[in-house]
This record gives C-alpha cells, sequence and structure tokens, in this order.
C-alpha cells in the first residue's frame, strides 16, 4: 500500500530540488504515481485516465509558487481540482417545503449498508426536530423488517410494516400512515439489488412511481471496486436518485468510488456514514474525501473528533490547570480522551504521514494501545495526594506503586519523568499568556492537546514521536 | 449447468472486457500491453498486481515466442490461474468440520451459511447452525429463517449476548448431537476496529478450543470490493489465522479481480463463489475455470 501521495511524490522529486519549474517530463513521472495512487483508492480507472490527463494540462499551465517544493505544487494542483470535481458546495439533503410528508427512498446493492443508513437518517431528522416514518420495503431478504423495526426501536422512531410481501403496497401504505399519523418525512427502506436484475430494478421504479418520493438516495459501500460506474450508471439510468450516501467510510478503504460516482452520474455525495452509532451519519465534505482518497490524512476529521469528545469540562480543567499547575489527574484524564478518540492508532493515522510513521515503528503492532493502559494502571496505583502533588511520590512510594500498577520502578520513574515535562511546559504557558482570555485558553487547550499525544512516551520509549 | 457455465454466465460482464481485447487474433502491437493492463486494472486486481502480470506475460510472450492472441490468452489464463493456492482441504466436503463465517458488514455471511446450510441438508448431513452474530438487529431472525428453509436447526441466544458462549453451546449441542458439519455466523465488523477484532479473536479461540471438530475459520468477501479488499483480509488473517476465502455477489458486473490479489498476497485458498441468488449457486472454486472466465478463454473454439 502506497501511504501518502505527497511522500511519494516527494521521492519522486527528491532528484529535483532547487528546480524552479518543472519539466513537462517531471510532471509525466508525478502524474504516474498519481495514477497509481487513485487506482489504488479504487477510483473507476476510465475517470483515473480524464482526471490524470486534465490535471497534467493543468500542472503545466500552473505557476510554480516559490514557497513551494515542485511536489507540494503538484500536491496542490491534485487537490484543487479533485476536491472541485468531488462538488466545491456541499449539498445537503433538499425536501419539498408544500409537501406532508416528505418521502426520502433508499437504493443500493445488496449488503451496502440501506437498513442501518435509513435509521441514521431517520435518527438524523429526528434530532432536526421532525417525525419521521420508516417504511420497511425490504420485503426479500429475510428479517429485514425485524432488523428495521429493531433499529427504528432504539432511536425512537416508528416503523411501518404492512403486509411484508409487496414493496410497493408497503411504500404506499407507509405514506398514508404517515398522513394519519401526523408523520412529516417517510424513510423508505428498500431490498438490496443488482442492477441487471431487471425484475428487481423494475420493482424499483414502481416503489418510485407509487410514492413519488423528494429524494431518492442512493447507498454506496466506500469499499466499493471498479464496478461502482456500472452499478451507479445504471441505477442512474432506471431510477434517477438524486444524491449518495457513502458507507462504511470508518474503516480504511480510500473511497475512490465517491470521485467515479460524481463523474460518471455527476450526482452529489450527500451524506458520509462513518460507525454503528445510529449518530454516525455525517455531512458529505469535498476536501476532505479528495484528502482521503489521496491518502493525505483527514486532519479535519481529527479535529472535529477532538471537538466532539470534549465536553464543557474542558475549559473549567484547562482553567484550573492554569491556576494550580498540572496534577496526575489531568494527565489520566488526556489518555482517557485519547481512547475515547479511538485510540492512538486511529488518531495517528489520521494525521498527514501517520501512516507511514507507524509502518517505521514496525507496524500497527507497535502502537498498541496497551502502552496507554500501562501509564493508566501507574497512575491509578497512586493516592489521592500523590495524584495532586506528583513531587512527594518517594523511592519508597514508587516501589509501591510499581508493586500495585504490577510494573518497574523504572516504569513508574518514566510516567513521572512524562508528567514533569508537561508540568514544566504548562508553567512557561502560564508566565508566557499571564492573564486567562478567552482566545489563550483555546489555544491552550490545543497545545495541551497535542502535548498530550506528543508527550506520550511508553515505558521503553517504544512510540515514535 | 456446468460449474463453468454458470460462472461464465456470472462473470460475462468482466469477461466481456477483458476478452475484447483478445479478438483481434493476428499479432500483438504495444497498444496491446497498454490495453491488457487497463483491463486487468478494471478487473479489480489493483495496479500493480495488473502491471505485474502483464510484464510477466510479456516475458513469456518473448520466451515462448507466443504472438497471437490465442496464445496469449491461454497464457494468460495459465498465468492467473497460478495466483490461487490449491486448498488442502475442503471444510464443507471434508466432514465432520465446523467453519467460522467472518467477514466486513455486509459481505453476505448469513446468506452463505444459509445457503450451505440448505447444500448440506440435501445431502442428508447432519448440519448445525450458529448463531453468533448476536450484535446486528434481526441477525437471529434471518439465520432462522434460513435454519427453517433447509430444515437446520439454529443454535443462538438473544441479542447482545456474549457470542464466545454462543459458540461454546454450539460445540457442545453439536457434539452431543453427533453433527456433521457445524455453520457459526459471526457478526461483520470493520477490520479497522480493534476492540470488536479482539471479540472475533476470543470467539475464534473460545470455539477452536472448545469444539471436538476441526475447526475453520473462513472469511466472506463481496466481491465488488476493491483494493480495500486486501486490507480486509490481511487484517482478518492476522488475527485469526483464516484458512481460506468465500467469494460472494460474482452474479452482478463485478470482476472480483480483488480475489486474484488476495490469493496472490496471502496464500489462502477460495472454498466457495457465490455466482447467483439461489442455492445451486454457491459454487466449489476451479482457478482454472475462474481466470478462464475472467478472460474468456474459449471463446474461439
Amino acid at each position: 500500500m502506497f501511504d501518502s501521495l505527497s511522500d511519494r511524490l516527494q521521492e519522486t522529486f527528491d532528484g529535483l530540488r532547487g528546480k524552479g519549474r518543472l519539466t513537462e517530463d517531471d510532471i509525466s513521472k508525478a502524474m504516474r504515481e498519481i495514477r497509481m495512487a487513485l487506482l489504488e483508492a479504487d477510483v473507476n480507472y476510465r475517470v483515473v485516465k480524464e482526471f490524470v490527463a486534465s490535471c497534467k494540462e493543468r500542472c503545466l499551465e500552473a505557476d510554480v509558487l516559490g514557497s513551494l517544493t515542485p511536489a507540494q505544487n503538484v500536491v496542490m494542483v491534485v487537490l484543487d481540482q479533485l476536491t472541485e470535481l468531488l462538488g466545491s458546495t456541499e449539498s445537503r439533503l433538499v425536501l419539498a417545503q408544500n409537501r406532508t410528508p416528505n418521502v426520502i427512498m433508499l437504493v443500493g446493492l445488496q449488503g451496502s449498508g440501506k437498513t442501518t443508513a435509513a435509521a441514521k437518517l431517520a435518527f438524523l431528522l429526528k434530532s432536526q426536530g421532525k417525525n419521521p416514518l420508516l417504511a420497511a420495503c425490504d420485503t426479500h431478504r429475510p428479517a429485514a423488517a425485524d432488523q428495521l423495526e429493531t433499529l427504528g426501536g432504539e432511536i425512537g422512531v416508528r416503523v411501518f410494516r404492512g403486509d411484508g410481501k409487496d414493496a410497493v403496497q408497503v411504500a404506499k401504505g407507509a405514506v398514508k400512515e404517515a398522513v394519519a399519523r401526523l408523520n412529516d418525512v417517510v424513510i423508505v427502506d428498500t431490498a438490496g439489488r443488482l442492477q441487471i436484475d431487471e425484475e428487481m430494478m423494475a420493482e424499483a421504479v414502481d416503489i418510485k412511481g407509487a410514492v413519488r418520493p423528494d429524494q431518492i438516495l442512493m447507498v454506496v459501500d466506500a469499499m466499493t471496486g471498479q464496478d461502482i460506474v456500472n452499478v451507479v450508471s445504471e441505477f442512474a439510468r432506471r431510477v434517477d436518485f438524486d444524491g449518495v450516501i457513502m458507507s462504511k467510510l470508518d474503516g480504511d478503504a480510500r473511497g475512490g468510488g465517491a470521485l467515479s460516482v460524481r463523474e460518471v452520474t455527476g450526482k452529489p455525495i450527500k451524506f458520509v456514514s462513518m460507525g454503528e452509532k445510529p449518530s454516525s451519519l455525517e455531512v458529505f465534505h469535498p476536501d476532505r474525501m479528495a484528502k482521503r482518497i489521496l491518502g493525505m490524512g483527514d486532519v479535519y476529521g481529527i479535529i472535529e473528533q477532538a471537538q466532539k469528545v470534549a465536553g464543557e469540562q474542558e475549559a473549567a480543567d484547562a482553567e484550573r490547570m492554569l491556576a494550580q499547575g498540572f496534577t496526575m489527574n489531568d494527565y489520566l484524564a488526556q489518555l482517557q480522551q485519547i481512547r475515547k478518540m479511538g485510540g492512538l492508532k486511529k488518531m495517528i493515522g489520521m494525521l498527514p504521514g501517520g501512516e507511514r510513521m507507524m509502518r517505521q515503528a514496525g507496524g500497527a503492532a507497535g502502537l498498541d494501545d496497551r502502552q496507554l493502559t500501562d501509564v493508566e494502571a501507574i497512575i491509578r496505583s497512586m493516592s489521592r495526594e500523590e495524584r495532586l502533588k506528583p513531587k512527594t511520590i518517594n523511592g519508597q512510594r514508587r516501589r509501591r506503586i510499581a508493586a500495585g500498577s504490577g510494573h518497574s520502578v523504572q516504569e513508574v520513574n518514566q510516567v513521572l519523568r512524562q508528567w514533569g515535562e508537561m508540568n514544566k511546559m504548562m508553567g512557561k504557558m502560564r508566565q508566557m499568556m499571564g492573564g486567562g482570555s478567552r482566545k489563550s485558553l483555546r489555544q491552550m487547550r490545543g497545545m495541551m492537546r497535542n502535548m498530550g499525544m506528543g508527550d506520550l512516551g511508553a515505558p521503553g520509549g517504544r512510540l515514535p514521536f | 449447468m456446468g460449474l463453468a457455465d454458470r460462472l461464465r454466465r456470472g462473470l460475462s460482464r468482466s469477461r466481456e472486457a477483458l476478452s475484447e481485447i483478445f479478438y483481434m487474433g493476428g499479432e500483438v502491437d504495444e497498444g496491446f500491453w497498454e490495453d491488457l493492463e487497463d483491463r486487468l486494472v478494471m478487473a479489480d486486481m489493483g495496479g500493480e498486481v495488473a502491471l505485474q502480470v502483464a510484464d510477466d506475460l510479456r516475458e513469456e510472450a518473448a520466451r515462448a515466442n507466443l504472438r497471437t492472441a490465442p496464445q496469449l490468452r491461454r497464457a494468460l489464463v495459465e498465468r492467473l490461474a497460478r495466483c490461487f493456492p490449491e486448498a488442502e482441504r475442503d471444510p464443507f466436503d471434508d466432514v465432520p468440520s465446523c467453519v467460522l463465517f467472518v467477514g466486513i458488514n455486509g459481505a453476505g455471511k448469513t446468506t452463505t451459511v444459509g445457503k450451505l446450510a440448505g447444500v448440506a441438508a440435501s445431502r442428508r448431513q447432519s448440519c448445525l447452525i450458529g448463531g453468533a452474530d448476536t450484535f446486528r438487529a434481526a441477525a437471529i431472525e434471518q439465520l432462522q429463517v434460513w435454519g427453517q428453509r433447509a430444515g437446520v436447526e439454529v443454535v443462538t441466544r438473544e441479542r447482545g449476548a456474549d457470542p464466545a458462549s454462543v459458540c461454546f453451546d454450539v460445540c457442545e449441542r453439536a457434539e452431543r448431537d453427533g453433527a456433521e458439519l457445524v455453520l457459526i455466523d459471526t457478526a461483520g465488523r470493520l477490520h479497522t476496529s480493534s476492540d470488536l477484532m479482539r471479540e472475533l479473536a476470543k470467539v475464534v479461540n473460545v470455539t477452536r478450543r472448545r469444539s471436538g471438530l476441526p475447526v475453520s475459520v473462513v472469511l466472506v468477501v463481496d466481491a465488488t470490493t476493491g483494493q480495500n479488499g486486501l486490507n480486509q483480509s490481511r487484517e482478518f488473517n492476522d488475527a485469526l489465522e483464516l484458512d481460506g476465502i468465500i467469494l460472494t455477489k460474482l452474479d452482478g458486473t463485478a470482476k472480483g479481480g480483488i480475489a486474484v490479489r488476495i490469493a496472490h498476497d496471502l496464500s489462502l485458498p477460495i472454498f466457495r463463489v457465490g455466482v447467483g441468488e439461489t442455492i445451486d449457486d454457491l459454487q466449489p472454486f476451479d482457478a482454472h475455470a475462474f481466470c478462464q472466465a475472467l478472460v474468456g478463454g474459449d471463446e474461439g473454439r
């Protein structure tokens, strides 16, 4: 697997440093790398060809920015182009204002995640103050309606099952039911179908004709390969959907299919689905997707994730830390926060160049969250007083802590040393800032976060940073 | 209808794509090689593998003096077929046997279990289904429907129960009833979720330790999967030591070329391929027939 495209390009350009301008030959070399990167990301072959050609043209035309290396320049052009193609604006769900109930219909291949997406969409609409109704129109897969009913029950959304035989009748019945029960949106979950299955495609068209949806969304698995082009173009031709939900993006698939879908059908990606929880349906951001496809890490994703996890509590903590110094309890809280964000591996994987860093550290195995657990165990073996005033921990106490946590004294020392570093930095910050304005607090929060990640040397110092 | 026909029908779209370039019949030129590489990429084999296969074929062509398209086509089939290792043992034919099905969400695990149970029942083997997917809503119900259709008993627990303990129950039950073939469905999970992968490793360990029958772990892969399929298989293989793969949903227009890459890189055998909706469409895998269908081997005869 390749890592960051920029790293690879850097290698290609290593011999070219100091050149003010790239020759056509240099750019061709770069384009080969880009072609490979896009193919590895499952962008369709034909789309890659066109894309690379247009990128090359733009690279030849573009002025080289003095402040960037040739590699960075090319990456900039490619990234811009990719973002543009993915859709320069976020496109949201468009529902007719003067119609009740609005109808949203979901279609897709088997196993792409329609039923899960239906529940997530219902959850999203509900949190926006709507009152959705789920229609279980998958009458083919065994127990599909049960699945929807269970998911609906979990998020408190009613599910209409009808007779469970004729999908068109169920869809119609659901709309009637919605009128009777004052639901303002009906989400129609349909059976998975292959785009070459005549009978099933006709059924989808029939459902569409029967309920005239405001929006038809196609659910596409982010891991789909080259075939995505055939699938979406056929669905677009027969059912004519309005947008796409990309599912299973919480994995490590680069999701190059998003670009293929855009290029082939012109339909926007509206949502991305990022996990098992009902709240994990997110608005699509073309710029992030572009970076992901090129393997450049999702910097925004990590920031947002941190923001989501960080509660109100944090601001208060920061203030207290400023006033009283950094205690072991704060250290512990930081560790737990890293864990909440999905562990070190996930966070580092999201950083640009992170994958390479992990590989250098001996693969993902070298980056075990066990190290977090070790530090946690040691801190938890300290008494309350020791945690607040770690300086009081003398040799005897160190031995006790080591025995209590099942670690060696050296490991305890290591944790204390790390804490010392962090505390020192906190002291510097205190001097630097003097006051505690809102803005500086925010800055500090960011710094602390970096520290928490940057200073977490494990016992044995195996971490690569 | 024989296996080759079924495969060919299932793979018809992929075959068209690849065999188009072999139709010219006469001698090949530079354009042919570029085209071949493109087609291999389009079959989801990945840029690097495609490059390698095309280069190998080119070398072989020079060495063995292959000039015409039909000759090259045969050579390509041979070359691709070599990517697939032979299965030492087919866990579905060589009973008694206990098979765990793992894979990412929506790969088709539950359906595959259902179909295999149907096949076993029609062969009058005593079969038992274990429902260890206690996570996904209605997975148990789905499996029970399959069980009823096949007339095979399903051993499971309520939703949210510990999957490892379900496996324990299943093994115990299989021993008591003297079941020949035990098929255990597990919850789909992304290979990137370390917690869920650990849980699965536990499930597999418990089953391996408890089961009196030889245990195989089979990864179910959707044929529409692109290059991420390799990551998937690698992670699952690292965590669970897979015995082989089942490739599903080959009845669409997907080429299933990722199977070549997985089999090649991890040297895992493919036990079955799903080429259609019915029970009979889950076929034993024949590397040669698969590659021939992929390339369009006997078109010209």
